[in-house]
């Protein structure tokens, strides 16, 4: 009994008919519509006859062992089909992780944090699966917690996680340190000798919610051939095909996932969540399985931001110009790696910011401990460091008497600049300019909530609460600039993989494209479309929808897709197109000795000259005939970073962001207002301008959350989460979103397709520090932490 | 759990006294959260949506008869001039769709300290009228509130009707959260202003167990403004008196340290909301006595 879901299957996306519709071009999305009025199928919304529902029984505490689990009462329940533990699952192979596979599929002997899967139960309806799920009776014996960085390394401290074999376990310095990265380049204790001002300063970053709306779902198939069929909302299909497959006792050509629709991701849906689950369930019981978190499961139900305590030293001299940068960057993984590593080895490259400081010493180090994992969000490492260093430069420009963005002019990295990790930054890098933009916008006008009915809450801090009237308002401005890398680093294999079709169909020529790219939100199906109309000059192009029956895409991540799976598109493309010219010559050659001569190209559905004569109509040429390609596509390979000196070309394409907050704070209720959040961004080549705007414009307000509001409070006594809930983890309502003047810059990367530059990560960098820099030019505080709460800002704490 | 839809208020009276333990539900915006999270399984639901008398209400000569499930917008739509303050705090709650839903009876029957009718009901005066198959009888609001999301009710009753006096005054209302809109107060501070009796009361919300008003507060600044004739002259209420209303107002404060904000953050709010709203109240006081002195 295998077959489609009968409801709400994925969609086949078919771009509009008209001719245009190229890059460069603002062409709408697809999906747009049917977000906005509610008709989109996300995977929350899949049915399928006979299914069943999956629940997943979560640990109450964060560190215990499992002295025992009786399930035998849940197994009892009328409805209920099947209930496993960590001793039910069918191969030897129990564990998973994106990196390091540390990630027991259900807790086994222990549970390392609070909400950690330790049992999975099916039943005929999600109710009694969830009642179910709570009558199995779990015994645990508490264990001492970990949960900084003095009692994960004390000399006696419990290692979260016994017996590491991983590749970094010879490295690290404690086997609760996950990855340790230094990077040391020229002589910084010398170079400070130099330095007329020194500053340090230490700084905290909270714990950051990816709070995408649509939660983790999903629908497990069974198949006739012993498989299974996962239709599935995340970031990197063959990713999550590559964990499941072992754990499930199959080789991977019997797991086939499918795309559903996916309610944004920003990170979250790197890690498998219900993935596996569903599937056990699904294969155990011969039925369709459907798994929902609802909100409260999803904030256990996926990594977070990591949280971070940064040390910063920064010497300058008279002039203003840096002399050495010492810093230590201590993140919090977690329980488990998740994609640890690889946010140390950011953090650890980019925490000297966009500036040129010859002489560094640097450390940047993941923690295990007993709090939720950590793992990827937008910014991914990067931003933690940008909210330190930014406040950094704040402060040696106080007390040099600079200008916070003359300084920062002053010490900006430009192409050719080397990174601490030797990189040369070998592509535009137009950091004071972006600056430049930034400060020249202008300033929205004072006292803007002043009406003749008197004041207009709305534009007051505190909104409709009626919290002030202008009473103690004072506006601040503060600016900040980042940068992030895009794509996948320190040696990753980053390929991704197209396949293109043409053919005619029903007289006219159409391209089809298929990729296995997730589309999260950023908009690819759009730009891809964009990508064959341009490179194959169809009007009509089919997007297929995103499966494992074609190659890796890659992830929907690190600001990558639409270099690289866009970049995979447009070689598919060009391997098409070089096809269907053969396929012309063939037939059409003879006829006109510019098939032989002339450069040509695909326009209008025709095959024309490069001056412009036409030579063919694509239908007579591909009459009988279908041209179609698949192949992986690279960009330019990295290197790993020397595990000592931290060295070597580890990023692909750096890209940068600029922006100036401009806040009003009631400093008596210690409540803010952003009035304004202008960005300027380099993008090489705005494939799509308007996805672009709503990329940074999107990236902006994230950032400003984590800058006034967002945080996951986990209580230090007990590990566990305080706010799990909409209630409690607040994130920015459009009354909290500033306006958003944006300042595009297209400065060609040569190395990259078409010149463009990731675009999504870039913005959510820059924007926390400068709205925290407002902050302070409006109270005069010191503010070494964000999120800033009303406590911070009137000394209540 | 059974869902029971009583046709007329008679029936929903006698299915509260068959089932004491029904959880009433109207808007439903507090309860079927509850029950979606499973904090809450009520063997009964007693839907009051059929009883269109709740959703009625009545401009008297001296107050307001609000029904219970009158929702939020229909308030601030309508009631602005007679109920200024619940009007304020009405339009704080939650978003436009909650608002269109949830009423002034939910948030009683609930009884959060951060309920954000309570400041305001409490300023005003208010009484809460209930009725079981027994009779009914007015429960003044100051002794609604009994504990932590506990209130006065018996188990047979339900909430019919809330009596809030019309405004003989100015009424402010003013709530702290940590974002601009959609948020659960971290603690709200409702006044009005009683020229008639020339009183001042207050409502303080989610800074102690239940919501409060501040007696002393209200003593204080009753006293002083009664000793320098300040409702005859007009004048300008002395900042030491403000400050004095202020402190005694974050006295009156028994708050928690909890996810939303510290207690010592709550008591300082509370200082700084009663300070400006008294402000605000007595400035358009002053003003409306101008306008009417001008007038005469």
């Amino acid at each position: 009994m295998t077959r489609m879901p009968s409801d709400k299957a994925p969609t086949t996306i078919t771009q509009g008919s008209r001719a245009e519709g190229g890059i460069g071009e603002s062409t709408l999305r697809p999906d747009g519509t049917l977000k906005v009025t509610g008709e989109f199928a996300y995977s929350s919304d899949m049915w399928h006859e006979d299914m069943l529902w999956g629940q997943i029984l979560r640990s109450t505490v964060a560190h215990a062992e499992i002295v025992s689990i009786d399930t035998g009462e849940a197994l009892a329940t009328p409805g209920v089909h099947a209930v496993m533990t960590y001793d039910d699952l069918p191969t030897e192979v129990r564990h998973y992780g994106l990196e390091i596979r540390d990630t027991p599929v259900l807790a086994h002997g222990k549970v390392r944090h609070h909400g950690e899967p330790v049992a999975i139960v099916a039943a005929d309806h999600p109710e009694t699966a969830r009642r179910a799920a709570a009558k199995i009776r779990v015994e645990y014996r508490e264990l001492p917690l970990i949960t900084d960085e003095a009692s994960a390394t004390a000399p006696d401290a419990v290692l979260v996680h016994e017996n590491r074999h991983d590749h970094h376990a010879g490295h690290v310095p404690h086997p609760n340190i996950v990855h340790r990265q230094p990077i040391v380049r020229g002589d910084a204790a010398a170079a400070a000798r130099r330095a007329d001002v020194i500053v340090t300063g230490d700084y905290t970053f909270g714990m950051q919610d990816q709070a995408f709306l649509g939660p983790e779902s999903g629908l497990a198939v069974p198949e006739e051939d012993g498989g299974v069929h996962l239709y599935i909302a995340t970031q990197w299909l063959h990713s999550d095909l590559r964990q499941m497959a072992p754990v499930l006792g199959l080789p991977e050509d019997k797991v086939r996932m499918t795309l559903s629709g996916v309610g944004g991701a920003f990170g979250g849906r790197e890690d498998l969540s219900m993935q596996i689950h569903a599937c056990l369930l699904a294969l155990r019981t011969g039925r369709p399985v459907k798994i929902v978190y609802n909100r409260f499961e999803s904030f256990f139900g996926h990594v977070h931001r990591h949280p971070a305590t940064l040390h910063y030293e920064h010497g300058a001299t008279r002039d203003g110009k840096l002399t050495h940068m010492k810093c230590r960057i201590v993140l919090d993984g977690g329980a488990y790696a998740s994609a640890s590593p690889a946010v140390v080895g950011n953090a650890a490259s980019l925490s000297a910011g966009p500036y040129v400081i010859d002489d560094v010493d640097i450390e940047a180090l993941a923690l295990y401990t007993n709090n939720p994992p950590c793992g990827a969000m937008r910014g991914f490492g990067a931003v933690q460091a940008c909210f330190a260093y930014e406040a950094q430069m704040d402060k040696l420009a106080r007390e040099l008497g600079l200008d916070p963005v003359e300084f920062r002019q002053l010490n900006a990295m430009e192409q050719g600049t080397l990174m601490p990790t030797g990189q040369p930054v070998d592509s535009p890098a137009p950091v004071a300019e972006l600056l430049r933009r930034v400060k020249a916008m202008p300033m929205p006008p004072e006292r803007q909530w002043e009406s003749s009915e008197g004041a207009d809450v709305r534009q007051l801090p505190g909104g409709l609460s009626n919290t002030t009237h202008g009473e103690d308002v004072v506006r601040g401005v503060g600016y900040a600039v980042g940068i992030k890398n895009v794509g996948f680093s320190e040696g990753f294999d980053d390929y991704s993989t197209a396949r293109v079709r043409m053919e005619v169909v029903g007289g006219e020529p159409v391209a089809t494209v298929h990729t296995a790219m997730a589309e999260v939100g950023q908009g690819g199906v759009t730009v891809h479309a964009q990508i064959a109309r341009t490179e194959l000059g169809v009007a009509q192009v089919t997007i297929r929808p995103a499966d494992t029956q074609v190659g890796s895409a890659g992830s929907t991540s690190a600001s990558r897709q639409t270099y690289v799976t866009g970049g995979a598109v447009k070689n598919a493309c060009e391997l098409v197109r070089e096809r269907v010219l053969e396929i012309g010559r063939r037939k059409f050659g003879s006829y006109h000795p510019a098939w032989a001569t002339a450069e040509l190209r695909l326009e209008g559905g025709k095959v024309v000259t490069d001056g412009g004569e036409v030579l063919a109509d694509l239908v007579d040429v591909l009459e009988g005939e279908a041209v179609e390609v698949e192949q992986e596509w690279r960009h330019r390979p990295t290197e790993p970073f020397d595990l000592r000196t931290g060295q070597g070309n580890g990023h692909v394409q750096y890209s940068f962001a600029a922006h100036r907050a401009v806040v009003e704070v009631d400093t008596a209720l210690g409540l803010v207002k952003v009035i304004e959040l202008a960005c300027a961004q380099d993008v090489g080549k705005a494939l799509n301008p308007l996805s672009v705007l709503g990329q940074i414009q999107g990236g902006t307000v994230q950032g400003l959350g984590m800058a006034v509001m967002e945080e996951i409070v986990v209580d230090p006594a007990t590990a566990k989460v305080n706010n799990p809930s909409f209630t409690d983890y607040l994130i920015p309502t459009i009354l909290d979103t500033p306006t958003i003047p944006v300042d595009v810059l297209e400065l060609a990367d040569d190395h990259a397709p078409y010149g463009l530059r990731g675009v999504g990560e870039a913005p959510t960098l820059s924007s926390t520090p400068a709205v925290l820099a407002a902050i302070r030019d409006a109270t005069g505080l010191e503010l070494n932490r964000t999120p800033v709460r009303p406590e911070h800002l009137t000394g209540t704490v | 759990m059974d869902f029971l839809r009583p046709a007329s208020w008679q029936e929903a009276l006698a299915a509260k006294a068959e089932h004491p333990a029904a959880v009433p539900i109207a808007g439903g915006t507090d309860v079927m959260v509850e029950i979606n999270f499973d904090h809450r399984r009520p063997e009964h639901l007693l839907d009051l949506t059929r009883i269109a008398d709740l959703y009625e209400w009545e401009v008297g000569e001296r107050s307001v008869r609000l029904g219970a499930s009158v929702p939020y917008t229909k308030i601030m739509e309508n009631l602005r001039a007679e109920l200024p303050g619940l009007a304020l705090a009405s339009h704080t709650v939650a978003s436009p769709q909650i608002r269109n839903r949830g009423g002034v009876g939910g948030n009683l029957g609930t009884a959060s300290p951060a309920g954000d009718a309570h400041p305001a009901l409490l300023a005003a005066g208010a009484e809460v009228e209930v009725e079981s198959v027994r009779g009914s009888r007015r429960i003044p609001i100051d002794a609604f509130f009994t504990g932590v999301k506990r209130n006065a009710l018996a188990a047979d009753e339900l909430i019919k009707w809330v009596h809030i006096e019309k405004a003989d005054g100015p009424q402010q209302f003013s709530k702290v959260g940590t974002r601009n809109a959609m948020v659960i107060a971290v603690c709200a501070f409702g006044l009005a202003l009683h020229p008639a009796t020339r009183t001042v009361r207050t409502g303080i919300g989610s800074a102690a167990p239940t919501p409060v008003r501040a007696g002393a507060a209200e003593e204080f600044l009753n006293a002083a403004l009664d000793e320098g004739g300040f409702w005859d002259n007009g004048r300008i209420v002395p900042p030491s008196v403000v400050k004095q209303f202020a402190q005694l107002c974050s006295g009156a404060c028994n708050p928690i340290d909890d996810v939303r904000g510290t207690a010592a953050y709550r008591r300082h709010a509370v200082g700084v909301m009663a300070r400006r709203t008294l402000t605000w109240t007595w400035e358009s006081y002053r003003g409306a006595r101008r306008l009417t002195e001008g007038a005469a």
